[in-house]
This record gives structure tokens, C-alpha cells and sequence, in this order.
């Protein structure tokens, strides 16, 4: 469980993150969403007891980050941004060291060692020299370290971030693998990678918190209408016009196709306006090829939130 | 000082991974061989004279005069050394951001400055050690008093942990290794020689240039003289730096 209650910091006069509050439940996997520069790294370091806030407070799995600063660390793994390793050792060593920090017990080492190893698909590398390796099993070291003496909460900066596509769907896949048990913090402004590990995200923007709840949930607050996607086969225009008089129908925009027709009909949110349009389609002869009604992406909803821009077009059912 | 005994053994496997200790090794080894040999044909060469005038035999121990040469060449070897051999010790953390790795293990702050310091005095011991054999083989072929001898390396050592407890502290204020060797050299180099500045200043700057000029209080040890005052020096001048490396470190933390 991770409490923030009011995190503030500053770096000199610039102030990095603002009265930042928000709760983790234990067991929860949460994204932590915002662009470049949002606070996101700020906000976790303190998590992590790395650095102090500058004001707040923050309690990790009921712990005080002032009070029990060596008992947070304990509990927390956590896989920095930028995968800083002992590049000079080898895996098995620097997982030694690691293990040692942590405090596991001299004789369980060898045993914990070889369990991360095999969760991270370490074991064939295990003598290899870390700067030899590459990013992406840099990235599982990364991820296997912060396995070590089985914390119950799991912190991830950017995870994914600087891999390519095979790599990321590795690492994804690692991470998905660990949820079980765990309080799950993953920072990433890679929105899809949120939307498949996440069940609930945080969205931060110039150091503020500004959106926290489900993806659905979110959708829901900011989803101001709902657009039907219609195809047909047959004459369309009478089917058009007689959906633009139905009550609810805000409007309806063609799109132009070669050889069928395709309508964007948004409707009132609030009713599902599918079977009667549907059924309008039918009577009127039109051959019906597709109808589906599309919300906001996680992705949309970003950009609604963090910038002025409108969500993109083209968003998925 | 939890986490102390993790942190020791990995600075360690760093330093012994490291190029530099091998480079710094072979050229300290080199050298000191070097000024072995000299001081010994120099120490040959009196000793030829002193047979031809029993008068000044009487007043000059020829293993003392080679010792007391040989440890002061050594000690002057260690101001290029201890810069080389401490200035990775944070520089390099803050530089590829492993700092914020150890930062965030359950590691004391004391344990990870203590372990870097042992780390590196350790690594220190072992050079000092390897110049023992030739000195080893002459007091016995001399049948010369060993106190002396224990005495010197003792001070020898006592001078290392000045000077590393000086790089550990340098090496806490910049991510460049060179700028911190650069800055461990240049003020060891001003308090070995601030001694020498003591006649020209008044009564009182003379006296507190005396105190803290590090060839001075080396100066006894080198002779076989175990002063308890030299002694203190070296551990107060260790202790104040690495409780400087300490708060530094803990400022670093607090600044993020």
C-alpha cells in the first residue's frame, strides 16, 4: 500500500512536483502517466527514499519515509529510468551484491539469486559482464535487482523505455507475470503498455496530480458523446437524413468510401442508440457491413488532460 | 552500519575489475622499486665512507638512513596515487546514476562511506604490502631492529588514510573522476608542503601551518619515532573528512 499526502518538492527555486496526494492499494497495479518532465521520476524517488520531499509525506506499506526509511527500502524493488548497473560486474555478482544490500541471509542468497534469474531469463548470462550485455537484458538485470528478497511493492521507471518492439513485449510480459502479490507503481508515458498492465492510472502534469481513477472511469468522465461507426452497402442518403432526426443523434458526419458509405454518428452518451440505428439500417434496404461505437483511448484521454490539443480521431472501440 | 560488509566487497570486485588499479599498481611498484635501488647503492656508497671514519660510524645507522629515505620517497609516490585510486569512488556513482541504486537499498549512509573507504584502504594495504618483501630481506641480511620498521609502514599507512579520507571527499564533489583526482592532488600537495612555509610566516601562522602540515607529523613516523600526537593527527584528519564525505553525501540526498 502506498499513501502520498501533499508532496511537494523543490530542486533550488524550480519546484518539481506540487501537493501531490494519492493512494495505492495493496495488491493494486497502478500507472503513473505524464509527460517528460510531469514529476513523475520526482515523485517516485521520494517514494523510494532516495531523496526527502521538500514538504508532505508519504507512507509505503503503513511505513513513514522520515521514520522507517531503512525498512521502506527493505519492502520497495525498484527499477530506475535510465537501468543505472555495476556494468564491471557480472550478473550473478552484481545480484550478489544486491542480494546482500537487501539483507537476504548469507546461506538463502544462492536459492533467491537463481529465483529472480529464472523470472527474469537471466540463467544463461549469469557469468556474462553486464556491459556486454544487451539493452534488453540490461533492462531484466535492471528488473531482476529489484526482484531481490521478494519485495511486496514494486516500483518501475519507465520500464520499457529505449528497448525495441520484441524487447518491450519481453519486458511486458515479465512484469505481467509478477502482479501477483504485489503493490505495482509503473511509471511510463508509453500509453498502450499502461492500458494492457494497469488497472487504475495516475495522471500527472507539471508536477500535479490532475486524473486518477480506471481507464473506463476516466473514459466516462470525459467521454462528452458517443460515436456510432456505421458501414453500408446500399443508397445511403435517406438512411442519413432520417438518422439525423432521431432523438439523441447530435450529428452525423460522412466519410467518404469507394463503393459503400460510412457514417460517424455521434449520439448522447447516455443512451445506446446501436440497435435502433441498426434496425433503421435494415428498413431502409442499406446493407449493413459494420456498426460499432468507439470511446476515448487511454491515449485520448492523455492528451485531453495534459494538453490543449483535441484527442486524436480515430479512437477504438 | 548495515549493508557495510555488500558495499566493501563490491567496491572491491570494482577496483579489482578496474584498469586504473593495475596501471596505478605497476607504476607504484615500478617506482618504489626504482628508489629501492637507488637509496640502497646511495646507503652502499656511505657506507664505504663511514668505514674509512669510525668517528662518524658512531653517529650514523645506515638501515635508519635507508629506511627513512626509502619511506619518505614512498610517501611522496602516494600523493600521485591516492588521488588515482579514489577518485571513482562517488564521482562514478553520480556519473552513471548507480547512486541512486544504492540510495534506494536499505543501506546506511555511514555503511556505504565506511565500505568505500575500507575498500579502498584495503587496496592501498595490499600496494604497501607488495614493497615489503625487499625491505623484509634487508633488515634481515642487516640484523637491524624491526621497530623501526613497523614504526614507518605504520606511519606509511596512518598517511593513506589521510589522503584517501581526502579523495573519498573529493570524489563526493563532481561526477568527473579527473576533476576529483585534480582536486585530492592539488590540496595534499599544498598540506605536504605548507610545512615548509612555517619560517617565512609569523610565530603563530608558523605553529598552525606546523600542525597541519602532513610531512611534518610523517616526518617523526618515517624516523622511528612513534609520537602519540602524530598519530592522533592522521586519525582526526581521516575522521574529519570522511564526516565530511558523510554529510556531502547526505546534502547530495537532500538536494536530489
Amino acid at each position: 500500500m502506498i499513501e502520498a499526502e501533499g508532496l511537494t518538492k523543490f530542486y533550488g527555486p524550480r519546484g518539481a512536483i506540487k501537493n501531490v496526494s494519492f493512494e495505492i492499494e495493496k495488491g493494486e497495479v497502478v500507472g503513473f502517466l505524464g509527460p517528460n518532465g510531469a514529476g513523475k521520476s520526482t515523485t517516485i524517488r521520494i517514494l523510494t527514499c532516495y531523496m526527502p520531499p521538500s514538504s508532505g509525506t508519504a507512507r509505503v506499506e503503513g511505513l513513514d519515509i522520515y521514520e522507517d526509511s531503512l525498512k521502506i527500502r527493505q519492502k520497495v524493488g525498484y527499477l530506475p529510468e535510465s537501468v543505472p548497473l555495476y556494468k564491471d560486474l557480472s550478473v550473478n555478482r552484481f545480484l550478489r551484491f544486491a542480494a546482500g544490500a537487501k539483507g537476504v541471509e548469507a546461506k538463502k542468497i544462492n536459492s533467491e539469486i537463481g529465483r529472480v534469474m529464472s523470472a527474469c531469463g537471466l540463467e544463461k548470462t549469469a557469468n556474462r559482464t553486464i556491459a556486454n550485455l544487451s539493452k534488453g537484458f540490461r533492462q531484466r538485470v535492471g528488473l531482476a535487482q529489484a526482484l531481490v528478497n521478494n519485495p511486496s511493492v514494486l516500483i518501475l521507471d519507465e520500464p520499457t523505455i529505449g528497448l525495441d518492439p520484441s524487447q518491450i513485449i519481453e519486458i511486458r510480459h515479465i512484469i505481467q507475470e509478477l502482479r501477483e502479490d504485489r503493490t505495482i507503481l509503473l511509471s511510463s508515458h508509453i500509453l498502450p503498455e499502461v492500458a494492457q498492465l494497469c488497472s487504475r492510472v495516475l495522471i500527472i502534469n507539471k508536477g500535479e496530480i490532475i486524473a486518477t481513477g480506471t481507464p473506463s472511469k476516466l473514459t466516462s468522465q470525459l467521454q462528452k458523446s458517443t460515436t456510432i461507426v456505421v458501414e453500408l452497402s446500399g443508397p445511403s442518403a435517406e438512411f442519413a437524413r432520417e438518422v439525423e432526426t432521431m432523438p439523441g443523434i447530435r450529428t452525423v458526419s460522412p466519410v467518404s468510401l469507394s463503393g459503400t458509405s460510412k457514417f460517424e454518428i455521434e449520439t448522447d452518451p447516455s443512451v445506446d442508440m446501436r440497435s435502433q440505428i441498426a434496425a433503421l439500417a435494415v428498413a431502409k434496404g442499406c446493407g449493413l457491413l459494420e456498426l460499432r461505437a468507439t470511446q476515448l483511448s487511454l491515449e485520448d484521454i492523455f492528451m485531453q488532460l495534459v494538453t490543449e490539443e483535441p484527442p486524436l480521431e480515430g479512437a477504438q472501440s | 552500519m548495515k549493508g557495510f560488509w555488500p558495499v566493501y566487497k563490491k567496491e572491491l570486485y570494482g577496483m579489482f575489475l578496474s584498469p586504473i588499479f593495475y596501471v596505478v599498481a605497476f607504476f607504484f611498484l615500478l617506482i618504489c622499486g626504482v628508489f629501492f635501488n637507488f637509496i640502497l647503492r646511495q646507503v652502499i656508497m656511505v657506507s664505504y665512507q663511514v668505514a674509512q671514519n669510525p668517528e662518524i660510524a658512531r653517529n650514523v645507522s645506515l638501515p635508519s638512513l635507508f629506511m627513512r629515505s626509502f619511506l619518505w620517497n614512498i610517501s611522496v609516490i602516494m600523493l600521485f596515487v591516492a588521488p588515482l585510486l579514489t577518485m571513482r569512488l562517488y564521482a562514478e556513482e553520480r556519473k552513471t546514476g548507480t547512486i541512486e541504486l544504492l540510495y534506494t537499498y536499505p543501506v546506511t549512509d555511514l555503511a556505504t562511506v565506511a565500505a568505500k573507504f575500507a575498500a579502498c584502504m584495503t587496496t592501498f594495504a595490499i600496494l604497501l604490502a607488495a614493497t615489503l618483501p625487499g625491505v623484509i630481506m634487508l633488515t634481515n641480511m642487516a640484523g637491524s631492529s624491526w621497530k623501526p620498521i613497523f614504526c614507518g609502514y605504520g606511519g606509511l599507512f596512518l598517511l593513506g588514510c589521510s589522503f584517501i579520507s581526502l579523495g573519498t571527499f573529493a570524489s563526493t564533489l563532481t561526477r568527473n573522476q579527473i576533476v576529483a583526482a585534480v582536486i585530492t592532488f592539488g590540496v595534499l600537495l599544498l598540506l605536504w608542503f605548507v610545512g615548509q612555509a612555517k619560517t617565512q610566516a609569523s610565530p603563530l601562522v608558523g605553529t598552525i601551518l606546523g600542525y597541519i602540515s602532513v610531512s611534518d607529523h610523517f616526518e617523526g613516523l618515517a624516523k622511528g619515532l612513534l609520537d602519540s600526537r602524530d598519530i592522533l593527527f592522521f586519525v582526526a584528519f581521516s575522521v574529519f573528512f570522511l564526516f565530511l564525505t558523510l554529510r556531502q553525501m547526505s546534502s547530495y540526498r537532500w538536494r536530489g
